[in-house]
């Protein structure tokens, strides 16, 4: 199965951010027509709940005014398919940062924008870091102390002491204070890595496969994303595009980003369709095995929107090195436009025009929006 | 045969003298070598291996940093001879191989096998092994599981020839994910050599339970006894739970079970968690006998006994029992739930209070000591400290919370090379210079064993070091290319190979040079410091010592 022969044709983000190939799931594309269709309806009758979904979200500078945006004609859409710029609502893909949520060659942890990784961070920079570098200078002090004072010239007698009780009963019971010390904090963080909080909730369904990664949203209707290294100028596929500096750095690019709100919780869910991959965000402290016939579960909440890589992180073959991961976190409203145009739904959204497994949706769309209303009456008391 | 160079004139004359009785008769060479029964050849022989199996295996890593050296794919497709992804599978040949060879091919067989077997009798009083016959078998089944291994690199395994599955051979990457017979030989490689450290252990443990020289006991018995004693049992109990492991992966290939396929009623997890049981113990397996001759050498060269000793051996039983219940922390990412990552965390980091009694009593040994500082000596304090830098990176790694960052990156890497690669490696030049004299009869160069030590120092640190770096910068293991930021440290860490690689070189010459040309070694070339039983015999020991046994007291 090469996971490059559903390229999509050369464009750009920034110009033609829509362009989803019909061939895009392995050439399904009565289902991606379906998909547009969905999606054109709904943008129409989901116009009511954006306003709730929205007062849901802790992003105070929510404005109207991208949902004006968000009503084409259903019937312009259809007709659109093949080159969907103009009836899609105006979500651009961002641009990937310098140095931000990638590596940069530093010295360090790179920059976390989670709650938890910025908990984890301080855990190891803060407390860990300055613990074991002061032990290791503590053994070298001590060493160059015994070449210093101890060698034959300036010591030609040894000693003949072998036992001091004290002494040993202190470097055992030292080092056990100290790893209690340790061991607090390392607890904390390992519960606030589980700790999903209270409050609206994002899930993204992952599957690693030879070699890329599959995005599904379970809450937001039939999205279905496969996402693909992007290859250098020159070395992309016949009709495939190439990357882009907006789309990121060598070997993290990708065609497909995940794209997740910010500052709400987003649930993973994650397996994988063929051997061991691991889905790893570093700047989200996220790092979870794939694993064939187990969904591991985790979570992460990003307040900061950007784009974010990561990299498989379990040997999975050949092209392990090169199915990298980005996830782009945008503000609620923006990630709305995203999944109208992906021909999702949003939870909550109203009986959709006619398909079928939207149907399916309506009962926990209806269960997530009473608790994003919940929610907010919470958080506003 | 570096022993006969040493021994010229011994070989030669005693070569065909069946009527010759003495000590020192020797048989024939093919009797000799082939069909070996002495504890001492036997113990050259694997030597002999693990030098042999250690310049193939850092040959492969000096491909892959020199791969690594720059940003994008240079050499990958050359060395593989394909484009594409058969040199991309190369690749992963390469680092599966370079794992298993450096973990069972060279630091095992040079410890246990070598040292092991050298010097456990000689610091007893004991005239041999108990069962000198299956300590032959025990190295000549390496022999077969070294070629299948090498050989699996020939053979298709999925995309190209080779196994490219990692050393940890995890399901399904390698059941349904590798097709062809490489893994296949792989697997049984790990079986033989998985028998003949079994047999080892069992020869050892006997050995030291039953022919301690009179009034030896356990708490008498030098410390690199103890550690080997301790690392036969984690082998013993370690071993047999990667043989089920493995053989459940033969036949998940070959016919048709499911013990690791989810859509049979297996778990690709119960692979993981039977390859641990045994992998964890396996790192102490590979640490403890350094544990040991560090002591014995940190001792010698100070001119003190050892500093608080029975704290040092049960330090070392304390880590091979704890070894046994912690191995999930490999595994902090797979999806366990928080009380296991609590424990696991938990028992984790206890092992570190054994270790810090050992680095601390080492220190103390030296401490009002006399010390010259003679290659086995710097090369036991370069272990001490660097050995300490690989453990507190443990502790930090020991932290589940923290680990799930840098899990499967290059800190992971840098962490266990500067336990392994300036740990034990360390521990195995020291002893190779401490027993050098004693083994061959010729001393080594003492200027070339310093030059080999800080050329090996600086160069290894250089090449690990900024593994940290890229581990915390997020650059994951196992890949053959990287982000172009990147760019700077891997370029480092191949200047660092590079330096270490000279310094193998020197190695090389000393050990040739010595053997031909060194000077003769004296019985106890280390002095008052030297106390154990070996420095009471001759250099080379006889063929057969202690025909009278030693008394101890």
């Amino acid at each position: 199965m090469e996971s490059r022969d559903y390229k999509a044709p050369k464009f750009h983000y920034a110009v033609n951010c829509f362009d989803r190939p019909p061939g895009g799931i392995n050439g399904d594309e009565m289902r991606i027509l379906t998909n547009l269709m969905l999606a054109a309806g709904l943008a129409v009758a989901s116009l009511s709940v954006t306003s709730a979904a929205s007062a849901a979200a802790p992003q105070p500078e929510l404005a109207p005014a991208p949902q004006t945006e968000l009503a084409p004609a259903p019937g312009a859409e259809v007709e659109a398919a093949e080159s969907t710029e103009a009836a899609a609502p105006a979500f651009e893909h961002a641009p990937a940062v310098e140095g931000v949520g990638m590596p940069t060659g530093g010295l360090g942890i790179q920059e976390q924008v989670s709650e938890v990784g910025e908990q984890a961070r301080w855990f190891h920079d803060a407390l860990l870091m300055p613990i074991i570098t002061v032990i290791s200078l503590f053994v070298l002090a001590l060493l160059l102390w015994v070449v210093v004072r101890f060698n034959r010239r300036r010591n030609p007698t040894p000693s003949k002491t072998t036992h001091n009780t004290t002494l040993e009963v202190i470097w055992t019971l030292v080092p056990v204070l100290i790893l209690v010390f340790i061991a607090v904090p390392s607890i904390g963080l390992l519960q606030a890595q589980y700790d999903l909080p209270e409050g609206e909730t994002v899930t993204v369904k992952i599957t690693g496969n030879q070699w890329n990664w599959t995005y599904e949203y379970p809450d937001h209707g039939d999205i279905l994303l496969v996402s693909n290294m992007l290859e250098e100028e020159g070395e992309q596929a016949e009709g495939a595009r190439f990357r882009t500096d907006a789309d990121g750095p060598r070997l993290l690019a990708v065609d497909e980003r995940m794209v997740i709100p910010a500052g709400v919780n987003v649930r993973f869910l994650v397996t994988a369709s063929d051997v061991l991959h691991s889905f790893a965000v570093p700047a989200f402290w996220t790092k979870i095995d794939a694993v064939p016939g187990r969904l591991n579960e985790g979570w992460t909440r990003v307040d900061q929107e950007g784009v974010y890589f990561g990299q498989c992180s379990e040997l999975c073959g050949v092209r392990h090195g090169y199915m990298p991961i980005a996830v782009e976190v945008v503000s609620p409203e923006e990630f709305e436009q995203w999944v109208l145009a992906n021909g999702g739904t949003m939870p909550g959204s109203e009986e959709p025009v006619d398909d079928a497994p939207a149907d399916a949706e309506t009962e926990t769309a209806d269960d997530a929006e009473e608790i994003a209303a919940a929610n907010t009456a919470g958080a506003a008391s | 045969m570096t022993d006969t160079t040493a021994t010229p004139a011994h070989f030669e004359a005693a070569g065909h003298d069946e009527a010759h009785h003495d000590a020192d008769h020797k048989p024939g060479f093919f009797v000799r070598w082939f069909m070996s029964t002495n504890h001492k050849d036997i113990g050259t022989l694997y030597l002999i291996f693990a030098i042999v199996a250690g310049i193939i295996g850092g040959a492969i890593s000096g491909m892959m940093r020199m791969e690594l050296a720059e940003p994008g794919i240079q050499y990958l497709a050359e060395w593989a001879g394909e484009e594409g992804n058969a040199a991309l599978h190369f690749w992963n040949v390469m680092i599966t191989a370079h794992g298993l060879i450096m973990v069972f091919f060279m630091v095992m067989p040079a410890m246990i096998g070598g040292f092991g077997n050298w010097f456990v009798p000689l610091m007893i009083g004991a005239p041999d092994m108990a069962f000198p016959r299956m300590n032959n078998i025990s190295f000549w089944l390496l022999v077969p599981a070294f070629l299948l291994l090498f050989g699996s690199m020939f053979v298709p395994g999925g995309v190209a020839d080779g196994a490219g599955t990692g050393w940890t051979v995890y399901a399904p990457l390698s059941t349904s994910g590798s097709v062809g017979p490489s893994v296949d030989m792989a697997i049984l490689s790990l079986h033989l050599a998985g028998a003949s450290s079994i047999l080892g252990a069992i020869n050892f443990i006997t050995t030291i339970f039953n022919m301690r020289a009179p009034g030896m006991t356990l708490h008498k018995m030098p410390l690199f006894v103890w550690s080997v004693l301790v690392t036969a049992f984690l082998l013993l109990l370690a071993l047999p739970v990667l043989a089920a492991a493995i053989t459940m992966l033969l036949t998940d290939r070959n016919f048709g079970t499911t013990f690791f396929d989810a859509a049979g009623g297996g778990d690709p997890l119960l692979y993981q968690h039977l390859f641990w049981f045994f992998g964890h113990p396996e790192v102490y397996i590979m640490i403890l006998p350094g544990f040991g001759m560090v002591s014995q050498i940190v001792a010698t060269f100070s001119k003190k006994p050892v500093f608080g000793y029975l704290g040092m051996a049960y330090a070392m039983v304390a880590i091979g029992v704890v070894g046994f219940v912690v191995w999930a922390h490999h595994m902090f990412t797979v999806g366990l739930s928080l009380n296991m990552k609590l424990y696991f965390t938990a028992a984790t980091m206890v092992i570190a209070v054994p270790t810090g009694i050992k680095i601390f009593s080492w220190i103390a040994t030296m401490w009002g000591g006399s010390v010259t500082f003679k290659t086995p000596m710097v090369w036991s304090m370069g272990f001490i400290f660097m050995f300490t830098v690989g453990g507190v990176t443990g502790v930090v790694l020991a932290n589940g919370g923290f680990t799930n960052y840098v899990h499967d990156t290059y800190y992971v890497v840098a962490h266990f090379h500067y336990v392994l690669s300036l740990g034990a490696v360390f521990a195995i030049f020291a002893g190779w210079y401490y027993w050098f004299g004693k083994m061959f009869g010729k001393m080594y160069n003492e200027f070339l064993g310093q030059l080999h030590f800080w050329l090996f120092f600086i160069g290894v640190n250089i090449l690990f070091f900024p593994m940290h770096f890229l581990g915390l910068d997020g650059m994951p293991r196992r890949y053959p290319d990287y982000v172009d930021s990147q760019a700077y440290w891997n370029d480092i860490a191949t200047y660092g190979y590079l330096i270490m690689a000279v310094g193998m070189l020197v190695f090389f010459v000393n050990t040739i040079w010595s053997l031909v040309a060194g000077k003769k070694a004296a019985d106890n070339y280390w002095g008052e410091g030297a106390t154990t039983l070996e420095w009471t015999l001759s250099s080379p020991p006889p063929y057969h010592q202690f025909n009278k046994l030693p008394k101890v007291d």
